[in-house]
């Protein structure tokens, strides 16, 4: 490759990445502004008059307690997440190791499931979680391993398969128990998959809107950020704080953005492996 | 190794398993009946055969409505974002500066979820665009809807398929396209009969994912337009979520509607895998 660059690239590409964030800084500039102005005025910066400082942050935060949600969402995501690392990764290994008629069949089951939209279950499943006692942000997580195990057991499985036998078995014969191969040898060695499969099943759970919507007890306060920005949304009757709006917005897209930057790289490996879902 | 394995199946399988019924298996079956039932609470449903579907086929313009919008949207945004992903993700692999930057960039909405991305947009769409020009807002025509909708797609969906088209584009080695250079291919021939053959995999799994993600999209559409106006933009997903419990007979009439959504979604899955993996390349 020349080591010649084509400026003219460069620059098209400047103004499109320009345009392409261009929503985002729209969306900081107006969580600063007046309501009035964020109406009238959606592109201007804030001027001496429609500058309000924090005051849409303070007000849009008191008015939905959305700390409370942020922590709902984190608890949800990460237990959810952990969970579904750890079990559907033991279930990939001993599915493809033991084989057989049954373990195939449930591995395809698994695969069936990937094809089968949320909506199929959505009148269903938060009757059973409901009679099961799942409606709390600690017991979600098993309802999320539930419906997500199909997409973690297949990309898991996909990987155990390109894993030598020799080496599982020299950790037996050395008197390993297959929990301790498992953890001690395999887990070790799958370790990319679990960085794919944990980025892939963190960018759904946390943006989940419908499942927690329908499962989680909304009696007890238990919003995640999608359904509390939903809710600040729909239930004020046309009378909405655009200002406070604006700010939750901004608080909801900030924890993704500083995420992204941090783990940019797996993300996009994540996304390159995993792409095999619709 | 295997025979001892086995003993061990409480522990790496029931915990998966269990949850694997309770959130996948039961309520899919449960919905399957339902979907045959006539009921007004799940504890006591009638079985009523085929009358909800009967009742869909012949009597719900609803839901041909939003099958027919669903279908034209997801044909507009596949083509949409597709063409614009592949063009970002050519423009890429060239050797220019700035490159990780660029792809930072364009992955970034991707991980928005739709509700927020819904009302960023809105906001944007209303008060930035439509209300100065036209003194109107989203909820005015479904052609603004429509519109809205792709864009708002388009934007989250772009980068994520750049990424797969990108890593699909690196995997051409350079000496192919250098020798269809040497042997006379002009620019447009390179990619339409060298590289793009190339690509298939990735142009296949992009199609696929795309196209679900735009059938089944539901968030994005209830942030935007909910809808409105009437129920003119309201996408299968949000169709089915609406009907149900509107009226005493809705609870199954929404089941089988959802039975049927997903018939369409895994037939499409099958079709769509099939007949682009006859277009792949063997290497």
């Amino acid at each position: 490759m020349s080591g010649r660059k084509n400026p003219y690239l460069t620059v098209l590409f400047s103004v499109i990445c320009a345009v392409y964030i261009f929503p985002i800084l729209v969306l900081l500039i107006n969580s600063f502004k007046t309501k009035e102005a964020i109406t009238r005025q959606v592109f201007m910066l804030p001027t001496a008059e429609t500058f309000v400082g924090l005051e849409n942050y303070i007000r849009g935060v008191a008015a939905i307690d959305f700390f409370r949600s942020i922590g709902y969402s984190l608890i949800v995501t990460a237990l959810s997440v952990a969970l579904i690392l750890l079990c559907t990764s033991m279930c990939a290994w001993f599915l493809s190791r033991v084989g057989g008629r049954l373990c195939r069949a449930l591995y395809y089951s698994f695969v069936f499931s990937m094809a089968v939209p949320f909506q199929m279950v959505m009148f269903t499943l938060p009757y059973i979680a409901d009679r099961l006692g799942l409606t709390s942000p600690w017991t979600i997580p098993l309802v999320y391993l539930g419906f997500g195990a199909g997409l973690a057991v297949f990309m898991f499985t996909g990987f155990v398969k390109s894993i030598p036998l020799s080496i599982e078995e020299a950790a037996m014969i050395d008197g390993c128990s297959p929990l301790s191969t498992f953890f001690r040898v395999v887990l070790p060695i799958m370790k990319p998959t679990y960085i794919s499969v944990a980025i892939l099943q963190t960018m759904w759970i946390w943006n989940d809107y419908l499942l927690p919507n329908l499962v989680l007890d909304k009696t007890r306060g238990y919003y995640t950020i999608p359904m509390a920005i939903q809710s600040a949304m729909t239930d004020s009757y046309g009378t909405v704080d655009y200002g406070a709006f604006m700010a939750l917005l901004t608080l909801a897209v900030v924890p993704i953005v500083i995420f992204y930057i941090a783990c940019q790289k797996h993300i996009i490996k994540g996304v390159i492996s995993g792409a095999v879902k619709g | 190794m295997n025979k001892m394995l086995k003993k061990w199946f409480p522990i790496f399988l029931i915990p998966t398993l269990v949850a694997f019924f309770i959130g996948f298996i039961v309520p899919f079956f449960m919905g399957l009946y339902l979907s045959f039932c006539e009921y007004a609470t799940i504890e006591s449903p009638d079985f009523v055969g085929f009358a909800n579907y009967a009742r869909i086929f012949t009597a719900d313009s609803q839901f041909w409505y939003s099958l027919g919008f669903t279908a034209l949207f997801t044909a507009v945004s596949v083509v949409v974002i597709n063409v614009a992903a592949f063009a970002v993700a050519l423009g890429l692999t060239r050797n220019i500066r700035g490159t990780n930057l660029f792809r930072t960039v364009f992955f970034m909405p991707n991980l928005i979820g739709g509700i927020v991305l819904g009302y960023i947009w809105k906001m944007i769409i209303n008060y930035g665009v439509l209300i100065p020009l036209f003194g109107k807002d989203l909820s005015y025509s479904s052609t603004y809807g429509f519109w809205g909708l792709v864009v708002v797609l388009a934007w989250q969906q772009i980068g994520y398929m750049m990424i797969i088209y990108i890593s699909g584009l690196q995997s051409v080695p350079e000496e192919v396209t250098e020798a269809a250079k040497i042997d006379g291919a002009g620019r447009w021939q390179t990619l339409r009969r060298v590289i793009l053959p190339m690509v298939m995999p990735s142009v296949t799994i992009c199609t696929f994912l795309s196209l679900t993600n735009s059938f089944k999209l539901f968030d994005q559409n209830l942030a935007l337009t909910d809808g409105k106006p009437g129920r003119l933009t309201e996408m299968l997903a949000l169709c089915i979520r609406n009907t149900y419990g509107t009226t005493p007979k809705s609870h199954g009439t929404a089941q089988a509607m959802a039975v049927i959504f997903f018939i369409i979604v895994a037939v499409i899955a099958l079709l769509q895998l099939r007949s682009t993996r006859s277009k792949e390349v063997q290497q």
